[in-house]
């Protein structure tokens, strides 16, 4: 599958797909990268070198800064996939790697395509937005 | 300038357009990433070009007694505050920067807004434009002067496509109260998640804090950047204007136990029911308007919290110096309420610590505190939060959620 690149940047991870929208301010931990919302069904689990895949973003506009302290902490997503295009995210990213040279690749993927990914599959992320299922 | 590029590729812009004013939430301090910013920015004589607004940053600068954190966060905190007002930021530090009348953008004027709460109110009360900027955009924004000419810039997306309408079954004191504002944004930011929603059937002419509450509890549970109540928001005289003449794309119905739902699910600990102990009172997230600490002074009728709770509000600087004015800042001292500014009780260590669990009257708060400062939470009206902290356990207006 393919899609529009928000951040460009390779990754080769496993996916963890979120059940419901998450604010990363006030959701993920950058000291972490744990889910840290009480009301998420995932609490708890950790987002730290992860393929993250969201359906939908949520929340607060800090949500760039806590990606990029997560960057500089070492404690990142290894790369985003979303159903809808998140300005927010992507700034966190571009600002990552004007930082740090870190990247995380940030790609919109169109819903149906999405729902295919299982949690706990690999995923690679290519440069142009390609998406490969391992 | 790159980064309002690639925010306007990211929205798919085709220009820039000019903005009025900004208001910045990067003041914030989230770690070192946040200064090792900045600093770039400061060390190049990067300047605002326009009016910019800061949102709240980590500490109370004006009672740094408050602060219970460690020494080098609240250090480091306050020089990221610094940073930004030497670009030439005004230091309002709130996250209710509309109520502040040099900082109201008019309708339909362009700019930069961030803070989640503050971006849904431009839109949706002001009728001003902004789309959701986030962190590090702002700045961008407000020092270039420009935005990407699209999203909420836009007239055709702020449109609303969805329309929520309010159950007639739903108790006429619950329309009249405080409390169900809160409650039906959280509702509003499920079902709408990032579409804009108009709201039919509400009381005309909702107060700017009832339309506060619900745009913050929106803005947490859903991405909302704007939404429309018929009657009330400035682009929403009928439901007609507020869906531009088109039909929506669905129409839903809130019911009575829908809302129940979601208040009961902003209540975190074991139980909100009457008499269970409280330790701590939490008000103003959005910061608290002159009228709600009016309100505040009302219900407490003279009284204190009781022995061992605390009872603080959260409100902007300028807004302290107007309640100081009038005297009502050193009224509700004098009764034991702890008044914060510049930051927020759930984002900076200011609450006394507590085994009990904290009520507040924000759905925001409610939202995030458990997992910020690790607080179990019960959600209840302005009067019921007030009127337990003087009983020192949770008191409620039996009839208002109705009899079921």
């Amino acid at each position: 599958m393919n899609g529009r690149v928000l951040a460009p940047g390779s990754a080769d991870a496993i996916a963890i797909v979120l059940r419901e929208p998450l604010s990363l301010w006030g959701g993920m931990d950058p000291a972490s990268g744990e889910v840290i919302d009480a009301r998420h069904p995932q609490r708890g689990k950790n987002l730290a070198g992860r393929i993250v895949v969201m359906p939908a973003a949520r929340g607060s506009s800090s949500s760039s800064s806590v990606l990029a302290e997560a960057v500089r902490a070492g404690h990142a997503p290894a790369g985003i996939l979303l159903a809808e295009a998140d300005l927010i995210l992507a700034v966190g990213a571009a600002v990552a790697e004007e930082l740090y040279g870190v990247r995380v690749p940030i790609v919109v993927v169109a819903p149906g395509e999405l729902a295919l990914i299982a949690d706990g599959q690999a995923v690679a992320i290519s440069e142009e937005g390609e998406i490969t299922l391992g | 300038m790159r980064l309002v590029i690639r925010a306007a590729e990211a929205l798919r812009a085709g220009r820039l357009i000019p903005i009025t004013s900004a208001h910045v939430d990067s003041c914030l301090y989230h770690g070192e990433a946040t200064i090792d910013f900045v600093e770039r920015l400061v060390n190049g004589a990067a300047h605002v070009s326009v009016p910019t607004t800061l949102n709240v940053g980590a500490l109370d600068l004006l009672h740094p007694e408050l602060w219970r954190g460690d020494a080098r966060t609240a250090e480091r905190g306050k020089l990221l505050m610094g940073h930004y007002r030497a670009l030439g930021c005004t230091p309002t530090y709130t996250c209710a920067p509309y109520q502040l009348s040099f900082a109201r953008p008019g309708l339909g004027e362009q700019v930069a807004w961030a803070e989640s709460n503050a971006i849904v109110f431009c839109n949706s009360v002001l009728g001003a434009r902004t789309e959701r900027y986030g962190d590090f955009t702002d700045i961008a924004c407000a020092i270039t002067g420009r935005v990407p000419d699209a999203g909420l810039h836009r007239t055709d997306a702020r449109r609303a496509t969805v329309v929520l309408r309010l159950s007639a079954e739903i108790p006429l004191p619950l329309l009249d109260d405080d409390a169900l504002y809160p409650v039906l944004g959280i509702v509003l930011g499920r079902r709408a998640g990032g579409r804009i929603a108009a709201i039919d059937g509400l009381p005309p002419g909702l107060s700017e804090d009832r339309l506060k509450a619900i745009g913050a509890a929106a803005a947490s549970s859903g991405a909302v950047a704007m939404f429309h109540a018929v009657g009330s928001t400035p682009e929403a005289a009928t439901l007609g204007a507020a869906l531009q003449g088109r039909a929506p794309d669905e129409t839903l119905e809130i019911t009575l136990a829908e809302l129940r739902a979601a208040r009961d699910e902003l209540t975190t600990a074991e139980t909100g029911a009457p008499g269970t102990l409280i330790g701590t009172v939490s008000l103003g997230t959005p910061h608290a308007s002159l009228a709600e600490l009016r309100a505040v002074e009302r219900e407490l009728a003279g009284a204190h919290p009781a022995a061992g709770v605390e009872l603080m509000v959260s409100t902007g600087r300028n807004l302290l110096a107007e309640a100081e004015d009038e005297g009502l800042a050193q009224r509700l001292r004098a009764q034991g309420v702890e008044l914060l500014v510049d930051t927020c009780s759930y984002i900076a260590p200011v609450l006394r610590p507590s085994p009990l669990p904290a009520m507040t009257d924000s759905g925001k708060w409610a939202f995030y505190a458990p997992g910020n400062i690790g607080v179990e939470v019960i959600f209840g009206s302005l009067r019921e939060c007030v009127r337990s902290a003087v009983r020192g356990s949770v008191w409620r207006d039996p009839d208002l959620w109705g009899t079921a």
